[in-house]
């Protein structure tokens, strides 16, 4: 024990309590959370965001688009096996991963500005945590009823109602995960193929494996874990304060007029009269629609996920109370202190920390366009032998070894001609190839592939300049004209200058 | 476990009574499932006991259930690559080397397995590429002293060179010109000058002159009349660029008098019928097959 070695004279002070005595356990069992149903403005851009995003889940993988006999007609589809990501007109192979990674920065600050302008709204809104868990709770209010029904059946003894009900919760829960793990392949294989091949059986290993596992977490934490994946498992949660600023619009509670809180009766008011302070009757409805059972009247904590459906609670309340709405309400920290001093409010987006996420997010999607409007149908790639480096033949000559190919990004079957320039050459052969009229090769490339070829170029050693001579490839499209050039150079015997 | 436990003043929390220097843990209750989740993971290793070899006897070890062994999962995994390329053996055995080069899928298997043939068996001498060393030809170049079609190499590979365990090895025998006292020092001398001349490199027109008799007497009878070799006697061309000891005119002097006498071990026998072919088919496409 080190408690002797106490610093802070509050610790000092600070009452020892023997372990026994210890009130606030090291290990906490679940307060289940029950949220009630609400309505208003913030619940129905949830239901929006809800439909619109299950939608685009289950329904993008449908969508076909036609690029030609030779490549897939799904619109968004990422195929493993032979390494390319479509969506819809952008085609990716693996070497141009960049794009990704392009891709997620966008997203990071994407969610780094909607956070210091909006709050949690991801959190609130696009989580697909957060959708799901929203999905699953609809089923069990439909199947159980609402928060107090809910309450009921958990405490009650086990009767048959309870039984179905709660078995009929469970297995729906089931079934949504399926579909929703059965959705995550068809972005990974032919859809109509692939939701065949799984119903008859003749699905891959990894396609079952991967139904299976999502299933299983979707049911565990849509249906199990719930807001324990936002306070235990989320890190997003713990370093979210680093975007918020005192101007960043969340969900607050206007304290200065709400509190003290307490009953209407306690406020001795009648009905329709508002009084000076104190509109908070303390109902706890804002408490209990919550869907991570936290009381926004304690102000902005980790566990808020800004989804709003405090607001629309009570705001119902304060209705029916026929006191002013907004008591909790999507506003900056800012703008209570402002409206808690009777000063004029104001909601500022441009500000230097919106300006700063903004011009990252500006200059990252340029360069992705950029990019993407410039990319390359056609690439050319050298490989030089090096074991050996070159080969001595019987006259005398050397001769060099390259490993050629030839990307051909198009969707059509491209004839290249590929010449050597900058070298003088005594031979030019490519295996299984024979040279045209000009002595240069024109080489297929079946759409969409990469065309692999041996290369061997052989030189007097007069013609070379010292051991190491540089010369290149050239790559010229036979229809279109487009050519690409490989820098590369030619080995041979080192030379006494 | 700490026997005392505190309340921070400022958050009305407990400490867990842990201290690092003044500062000390506030205690965020985990939630319990956690601990059960641990506590599965714990009863979970005990399986494995169970399943897998574990724990050392006194004499011997716990076999687990299965009897597992790493040998027998290399075993296994063996198994499973030959009954993978079982297909491609059955073609390969089927067929002549000449015709496994016009199948592509067959082709590509062959290239791909002679490789990794050649670095098992040919590198040590050949180099990792195939493009020989002092004594030890280059499988690159266009020049072959047995041949270079994908017939005479797949010979050569099933009966060696000078190997004297196969009947029908490549044989071959350079008398030791100098060493069995064949031929004077003088007209050692001249031989090679004549030898040199073949690629304009003679020092001495006349000695050269004097050599040329010489060289038809002694070694026209295997290194042919023009001295570009006789493949089917595996003599070495003399005119071109290419010297397996070494073209410099001690080398040359030196081969002359004592002879060369390099061997390659007959893989027949050593490698199956079906390993023999896919080397020859990757020896063949080192850039020097005919």
């Amino acid at each position: 024990m080190a408690m002797s070695n106490l610093q802070s004279p509050d610790i000092e002070t600070a009452p020892i309590i023997e372990e026994d005595d210890r009130d606030q356990p090291l290990y906490k069992t679940r307060d289940k959370v029950y949220p009630k149903r609400v309505s208003g403005r913030f619940r129905n851009l949830k239901w929006f965001a809800l439909i619109a995003l299950l939608s685009i889940y289950w329904l993008v993988p449908w969508i076909r688009w036609d690029r030609g006999p030779s490549a897939p007609d799904q619109a968004v589809l990422i195929d493993m096996d032979l390494g390319r990501a479509y969506f819809f007109f952008i085609e990716i192979w693996p070497q141009e991963v960049y794009y990704i990674t392009g891709i997620l920065i966008m997203a990071a600050i994407g969610l780094f500005l909607a956070t210091s302008l909006f709050g949690r709204i991801w959190c609130g809104y696009g989580c697909p945590q957060t959708v799901w868990t929203d999905l699953f709770m609809l089923v069990e209010r439909y199947i159980q009823g609402d928060r107090n029904a809910r309450v009921r059946l958990d405490q009650s003894k086990w009767t048959f109602e309870k039984f179905w009900k709660i078995g009929a919760t469970h297995l729906a829960w089931i079934a949504i995960a399926m579909a929703t793990g059965g959705a995550f392949v068809l972005y990974f294989n032919d859809a109509p193929t692939v939701i065949v091949d799984v119903f008859t059986g003749n699905a891959t290993l990894a396609v079952y494996v991967t139904i299976a596992f999502l299933t299983f977490s979707t049911y565990l934490l849509a249906g199990w874990a719930r807001e324990q994946v936002c306070t235990y498992m989320c890190p997003w949660p713990r370093f979210q304060s680093a975007m918020l600023d005192d101007e960043s619009l969340i969900v607050t509670y206007e304290g200065w007029r709400g509190e003290a809180r307490g009953p209407l009766k306690r406020k001795n008011l009648t009905r329709g009269e508002v009084p000076e302070t104190g509109h908070c009757i303390d109902c706890r409805a804002c408490v209990n629609v919550c869907p991570t059972g936290i009381d926004i009247r304690d102000g902005l904590q980790m566990e808020c996920i800004g989804c709003g459906l405090c607001i629309d609670a009570c705001n119902d309340i304060m209705d029916k109370v026929g006191f002013p709405r907004d008591l909790v309400r999507f506003d900056s920290v800012q703008n209570t202190q402002l409206r808690a001093q009777g000063k004029a409010t104001r909601v500022r987006i441009i500000r230097p920390r919106t300006i700063f996420y903004a011009a990252i997010l500006t200059v990252v999607a340029s360069v992705m366009m950029f990019g993407l409007l410039n990319r390359s149908v056609l690439e050319l790639n050298v490989l030089r032998d090096r074991n050996p480096l070159f080969v001595t033949l019987s006259d005398g000559d050397v001769r060099n070894g390259y490993t050629v190919k030839l990307l051909n990004k198009e969707q059509s079957l491209k004839t290249y001609e590929l010449t050597v320039s900058g070298l003088t050459i005594s031979d030019f052969q490519i295996i299984g190839q024979t040279p045209n009229q000009k002595g240069t090769f024109d080489l297929e490339v079946a759409p969409d592939r990469v065309g692999s070829f041996r290369v061997f170029i052989a030189a007097d050693p007069s013609a070379l300049d010292g051991d190491a001579t540089p010369f290149e490839f050239t790559v010229t499209d036979t229809e279109t004209g487009n050519t690409e050039t490989y820098d590369t150079v030619f080995a041979g015997p080192k030379t006494d200058r | 476990m700490p026997t005392h436990v505190e309340k921070d003043q400022v958050s009305g929390r407990e400490t867990t009574g842990h201290e690092w220097d003044g500062i000390k843990e506030l205690n965020t209750p985990l939630p319990s499932w956690w601990v059960y989740v641990f506590w599965v993971t714990v009863i979970w290793s005990i399986g494995y006991w169970v399943v897998y070899p574990s724990w050392p006897t006194a004499n011997d070890y716990l076999k687990g259930m299965f009897g597992t062994t790493n040998r027998t999962q290399l075993h296994e995994t063996l198994n499973n690559v030959a009954a993978e390329r079982a297909p491609f053996m059955e073609r390969l055995a089927a067929l002549d080397v000449t015709e496994i080069t016009s199948d592509p899928e067959l082709l590509n298997f062959s290239m791909a397995g002679g490789k990794a043939i050649f670095a098992d068996n040919c590198a040590p001498c050949h180099g990792t590429g195939g493009s020989g060393n002092p004594g030890f030809p280059s499988l690159q170049d266009d020049a072959w002293l047995w041949g270079g079609t994908l017939e005479t190499i797949n010979e050569t590979l099933h009966v060696g060179i000078r190997w004297d365990a196969n009947e029908d090895t490549r044989m071959n025998d350079m008398p030791a010109f100098g060493r069995d006292e064949l031929l004077e020092r003088d007209q050692i001398d001249d031989v090679v000058q004549y030898v040199l001349h073949f690629t304009d490199r003679a020092t001495d027109k006349a000695a050269a002159d004097r050599g040329a008799i010489v060289f038809e007497e002694n070694c026209a009878s295997c290194h042919g009349d023009n001295a570009k070799g006789i493949q089917e006697l595996g003599a070495p061309n003399l005119t071109d660029a290419i010297w397996l000891y070494g073209g410099d005119k001690a080398t040359i002097t030196e081969t002359v008098t004592n002879s060369r006498r390099g061997v390659m071990p007959a893989w027949e026998g050593r490698l199956d019928e079906e390993t023999i072919k896919m080397l020859t088919v990757y020896v063949h496409s080192l850039g020097g097959g005919q």
